[in-house]
């Protein structure tokens, strides 16, 4: 008897001795392996009378289950030391920088996303986009809009030309976005509700002119609409475009040569340090022509002045988008300096919507 | 267009305030640019006296004045530099609050080392009347202390400067434009009519007009006798106050007629004039000296008035120095004309001039005034230099047509959305010199002879709709009606959005280049054909339609590592051009990435620095590509294509040989060097256009997914292959095998160097099968592994690696 409890106690004490999960196993295979300590105790019972069998084998399995459970006890502790050594020697250091994503360092140049604003709020309105070539007849981009011969608009001096061809004719870069109103007009029957993003040049290169700029230009042509219906959706537009609540607007006679009544829209603002604030102030900024469609080019477009009737309107991208998010030199939307197109750039998942605002 | 209040008010009978007068005037259309008004600027600035004027007590130079601001006011004292402030002097005073527009401050109450001043001695450079700033301004002894100094020096006629749009020359004189205004409710028009003078003797000088269609009309008149000289104050003031200088009498008429009634007018000094006058083209090399002082060379599309001498002036745009009038002038020829508009505008822009005559020639002035022009003139010249005028030599058959338009009167309702009553419509085209006759629904209006701009209908509308004002056009809601709500952008417009926003989502950042670029570096990519070389380029390197996006972005690339940037991606989606029909105009989208701007982030960073190469080139191709809706799995590779990129690290993506899409690689050293660029230079070109398009489904549902009850097998093979030989061979060999079972095969390891021999490389890739029906038994794997081996093997003439 005093045999088990002194081996019990010898192997309890090698089983808090073992300092890890290798010393432990080492303590349970001499303890209770098939060679082991109690293991062989456990053998000798079947030579033992029934009487001492049943008083040596109760305390030979007692000694056995408290060895087991101490085996488990110290292998949860010895495992749980491990882990924590284990991490310990994981660590990383937290404050290391990231690196910016793709998503947050790509950018959209503004006026890609001006003109998606632009077709989101007329799209909205009922308007589809019309697209022409940059290259064009002096008949589209001209004569078909009433300009007359001699017109200053038509001269060397203003107007990109390309070499004349050998029948004389001499195509040229396109002026303003109209020619595509023109080639609308020719193809597709009324009702039309178009507008007419696209790059437009004039020989010009100052603070506040680039030979390329951008224009949009919208047509209606029905057999209704007026110069009511074009100031309501000019309104609309720029309250939408410019996401203020109100804002005022003046609408001037002037003069074009493809619209009669012409007009031009100044709206109010107040200028502030370079910021321009809309819907408030006394300065009136001039920001886009507009007017009835002119029976003449009407006509050159077969359409019969008499029966349909228009109104078409014209604005820079360029301008709108510097005015709208203060840009303050046209030139350098051109200049491609990764510093300008980063701080006036748009993400790329900053998608205009009308439900979700267009810039924001 | 310049003038002065007072100066309309000769022709309009007035009492509307000037910021009235100028909101209306822009209103119906006669934009009013800017006012200057002296009286308003200086109207705290009043005359005063020096009572005493003694030595500061601590300032050599400075004075302490008392001044008499007059009106029984306490004399003010005034501290005061000015070495010319002395007592009894008459000068002006400014109070404390005053704006001082010569120095652009506002005056306050100061004390100048230790002395109170309480306003201000000026300068005339202080008010901004003259550049004299030697001293405080020194005013007659009667000048009237107190007064508003502004009003007593006459400054007080406000000018109005509008900018005029170039249909209404019959407002480049202000008699025309106090019609309009009197047609808008803001006051009478004076318009008394023109009386004929009679001739006292025939015109001695004949007139012959070659070329009717270059000279409508041309009338002529002697006067004999006259005494010129510097006009009288009147006139001379009209026409200071609009920034013109007098001359003399005679010549100060014709200007003032240009800017009274809209009737440029021209005058030779007969003596100096030999022999009859001939309208002419000029011919080629012939010379004049211009009245301006310089000399110019003429061609035969000029018009001239000649004599004996040769030239004698520039038709409609400038007289000739030699017949000009001065003070010697005892006879004087008038010229009352009409000229061509288009060659006017020809002629002065060619020659460079730009005079008041051919400002309003261009225009197209009232050919019904040219007769009553000359008799308003000629009697303005016996008035101011007295003389005995012949009799008028005319030529020229109509001087205007008539013009009547049938107008419906709902025209005003349709085009413009509002329906003023006939009596309204009436009274505005009445006003505005319009005759109309009839009750309706059509009238007849006859439109008169100044409004050669007023050709139809609409016109007509115009006019009704500016003077009622366009502010009384209700705004009418638009309604989209129900049409249906479908998507609105066109197949292309979609690729080139979405194009940019993959792009942007790559990191990259787009731009906006030229159209237009350098010739060579046109060539250099494929362009630089003579219909796409401009006739009039505004630079030498912008001188043709761009064939790429490339040359510009390269272009913008090197301008940012100029500036310290090198590690930049840029791109750009835009037009590129083939040719100059519709047609041969394209979308593409291109990029370059340069330095380390490679797919992973732009610049350096711990957790991996790569420079760009050509994978990241053909990444954003295909990111394009697929934003873009392409087929993926119809595109081939091929490697090389473009001679402007490197030869061995380029490839071109195409759907078969005939449907290219782009290409993308490293730049071609050669390329690089051609731009001036620092290479490498990573690129990329895909033209939008070119993507097939996609088929039109009848509903927007997906297709079926089909989900395998049975797990995919994975088996990896490694094979040894000649250095030459593509991945993308061996991928589509093992893909070959069994297009059913085998979903995917990737490569996952490319090793060239130690183990493996020199000209060889090992490619490993993984292959996925997908079992449909039941789970592949062992040998049924085996079965296919060994397929793909010997696939492999057969078509890139590998060996699997032991």
């Amino acid at each position: 008897m005093t045999d088990l409890v002194q081996l019990e106690s010898e192997i309890l004490d090698q089983i808090a001795a073992a300092g890890d999960e290798a010393a432990l196993e080492a303590v349970r295979v001499a303890a209770l392996g098939k060679k082991g300590s109690i293991s062989a105790l456990l053998s000798t019972l079947g030579k033992m009378s029934p009487e001492e069998r049943k008083t040596q084998g109760a305390a030979i399995n007692l000694a056995k289950d408290k060895v087991t459970q101490a085996l488990t006890a110290r292998r949860d502790i010895l495992k749980s030391a491990a882990l924590d050594a284990r991490l310990a020697s994981e660590t990383i250091d937290v404050t290391l920088p990231l690196r910016e994503t793709p998503v947050e360092q790509g950018r959209i140049h503004p006026l890609s996303q001006v003109m998606d604003e632009l077709t989101t709020i007329f799209a909205d309105m009922g308007f589809a986009v019309a697209e022409g070539p940059d290259i064009e007849t002096d008949d589209y981009n001209f004569t078909k809009l009433n300009f007359p011969e001699g017109h200053p608009a038509r001269e060397m001096h203003d107007t990109f030309f390309f070499n004349p061809k050998e029948d004389g004719s001499r195509m040229l870069l396109r002026t303003h976005t109209s020619p595509v109103q023109v080639r609308t007009m020719l193809t597709q029957k009324p009702p039309i509700r178009i507008i007419c993003p696209g790059r437009t040049y004039r020989i010009d290169s100052d603070a506040t002119h680039t030979p390329q700029f951008h224009q949009v230009e919208g047509l209606v042509i029905d057999k209704g609409s007026h110069l009511g219906h074009l100031k309501w959706i000019l309104h609309e537009f720029c309250k939408a475009f410019f996401e203020v609540d109100h804002i005022n607007m003046r609408f001037r006679p002037s003069f074009f040569p493809f619209t009669e009544p012409s007009l031009e829209v100044d709206i109010q603002c107040r200028r502030d340090k370079g910021e321009i604030r809309f819907g408030e102030g006394e300065d009136w900024l001039e920001i886009l022509g507009c007017g009835m469609v002119h029976p003449n080019v009407l006509r050159a477009c077969d359409i019969d002045p008499d029966v349909y009737q228009g109104f078409a309107w014209g604005m820079g991208i360029d301008r709108i988008a510097m005015l709208k998010y203060g840009m303050s030199d046209l030139r350098q939307l051109f200049e491609s300096d990764v510093r300008w197109l980063s701080h006036y750039g748009f993400r790329p998942l900053d998608v205009p919507t009308l439900a979700g605002g267009l810039s924001s | 267009m310049k003038f002065t209040l007072s100066w309309l008010k000769e022709h309009l009978d007035t009492d509307e305030p000037l910021e009235k007068l100028a909101d209306k005037l822009t209103m119906i259309g006669l934009e009013v640019e800017h006012i200057e008004d002296k009286a308003k600027a200086l109207a705290a600035f009043s005359i005063a006296r020096v009572i005493s004027a003694e030595q500061h007590p601590n300032a050599d130079r400075l004075r302490v004045c008392m001044v008499d601001t007059g009106n029984g006011a306490a004399p003010v004292q005034v501290v005061c530099g000015a070495p010319n402030a002395r007592a009894g002097l008459i000068s002006v005073f400014s109070p404390p609050g005053t704006f001082i527009p010569g120095k652009n401050i506002t005056l306050g109450v100061g004390t100048i080392r230790g002395v109170e001043s309480r306003g201000m001695l000026c300068s005339a450079a202080e008010l901004q009347i003259s550049e004299d700033h030697d001293g405080i301004m020194e005013l007659p002894t009667d000048a009237p202390i107190g007064a508003g100094y502004a009003q007593w020096a006459r400054l007080g006629d406000p000018v109005i400067e509008i900018n005029l749009t170039p249909n209404r020359q019959d407002c480049t004189g202000v008699h025309g434009i106090a019609r309009d205004l009197s047609a808008a409710d803001m006051g009478k028009f004076r318009d008394p009519g023109i009386k004929p003078i009679k001739g006292e003797f025939p015109c001695p000088v004949k007139v012959t007009v070659e070329d009717p269609a270059l000279c409508p009309g041309f009338a002529l008149r002697l006067v004999r006798g006259v005494k010129n000289g510097p006009s009288p104050a009147w006139l001379r003031e009209r026409l200071t106050s609009i920034g013109l200088r007098p001359i003399n009498a005679l010549v100060d008429i014709t200007n003032f007629m240009a800017y009274d009634r809209a009737r440029p007018l021209h005058v030779f000094d007969a003596a100096k004039v030999k022999g009859n006058l001939t309208v002419r083209h000029a011919r080629d090399g012939e010379k004049l000296l211009a009245l301006d002082g310089r000399t110019y060379t003429l061609d035969s599309s000029v018009c001239v008035i000649a004599a004996d001498h040769g030239v004698e002036s520039l038709a409609g745009i400038m007289g000739g120095e030699a017949s000009g009038c001065d003070e010697n002038t005892t006879d004087v020829l008038i010229e009352s004309a009409l000229w061509n508009e288009i060659n006017i505008a020809q002629t002065g822009r060619k020659l460079g001039i730009n005079s008041d005559a051919r400002y309003r020639f261009e225009r197209g002035v009232d050919p019904a005034f040219m007769v009553p022009g000359l008799e308003m003139a000629t009697r303005l010249v016996m008035e101011l230099c007295g003389g005995s005028p012949s009799e008028s030599v005319v030529v020229g058959k109509q001087f205007g047509e008539d013009r009547v338009i049938d107008f419906p009167l709902t025209e005003v309702k349709r085009l413009a959305g509002i329906d003023p009553p006939i009596s309204e419509m009436k009274r505005i085209l009445t006003h505005l010199g319009f005759m109309m006759a009839g009750q309706g629904p059509v009238v007849k209006i006859a439109v008169p002879s100044w409004r050669t701009d007023v050709q139809g209908k609409a016109d007509i509308v115009e006019e009704i709709v500016r003077i009622v004002g366009v502010d009384k056009v209700p705004m009418t809601p638009f309604e989209r009606g129900d049409e249906p709500r479908k998507p609105i952008l066109s197949a292309i417009q979609l690729r080139t959005r979405r194009a940019k926003r993959a792009l942007a989502a790559r990191g990259m950042v787009e731009t906006v280049t030229w159209s237009f670029i350098a010739k060579p570096a046109a060539e250099l990519f494929g362009g630089g054909q003579a219909e796409l070389a401009l006739a009039n380029p505004i630079a030498s390197d912008l001188s043709d339609m761009r064939p790429s996006l490339l040359p510009g972005l390269v272009a913008a690339t090197q301008a940012n590592n100029d500036r310290g940037f090198a590690d930049v991606a840029l791109f750009e989606v835009g037009q590129i051009f083939s040719g100059d029909r519709p047609q041969d105009q394209f979308i593409a989208a291109a990029g370059i990435r340069h330095g380390f701007a490679s797919g992973k982030g732009i610049g350096r960073h711990w957790s991996g620095t790569a420079a760009a190469d050509a994978f990241d080139a053909k990444a954003d191709a295909f990111a394009v590509l697929a934003a873009a809706g392409a087929p993926m799995q119809a595109l081939q590779i091929v490697p090389g294509g473009v001679s402007w990129l490197h030869p061995g690290r380029s490839g071109t993506i195409q759907i078969g040989p005939q449907n290219v899409l782009g290409y993308f690689g490293e730049l071609h050293p050669r390329a690089a060097e051609a731009l001036d660029a620092d290479g490498p230079l990573i690129a990329f070109e895909v033209i939008l256009d070119r993507i097939p398009d996609a088929k039109q489904k009848p509903t927007r549902a997906k297709p079926v997914l089909e989900l395998s009850a049975f797990q995919p097998v994975s088996r990896d093979f490694a094979f040894i292959i000649d250095r030459g030989v593509r991945a993308g061979d061996i991928v589509r060999a093992a893909q070959g095998v069994d297009k059913k079972l085998i979903t995917s095969v990737t490569v996952f390891d490319v090793y060239e160097g130690k183990g493996i021999d020199d000209g060889k490389k090992s490619i490993a890739i993984a292959v996925t099968i997908q079992p449909r029906e039941k789970t592949l038994t062992d040998q049924e794997i085996d079965a296919v592994a060994a397929k793909i081996v010997a696939e492999v093997t057969r078509k890139t003439g590998g060996s699997l690696r032991a």
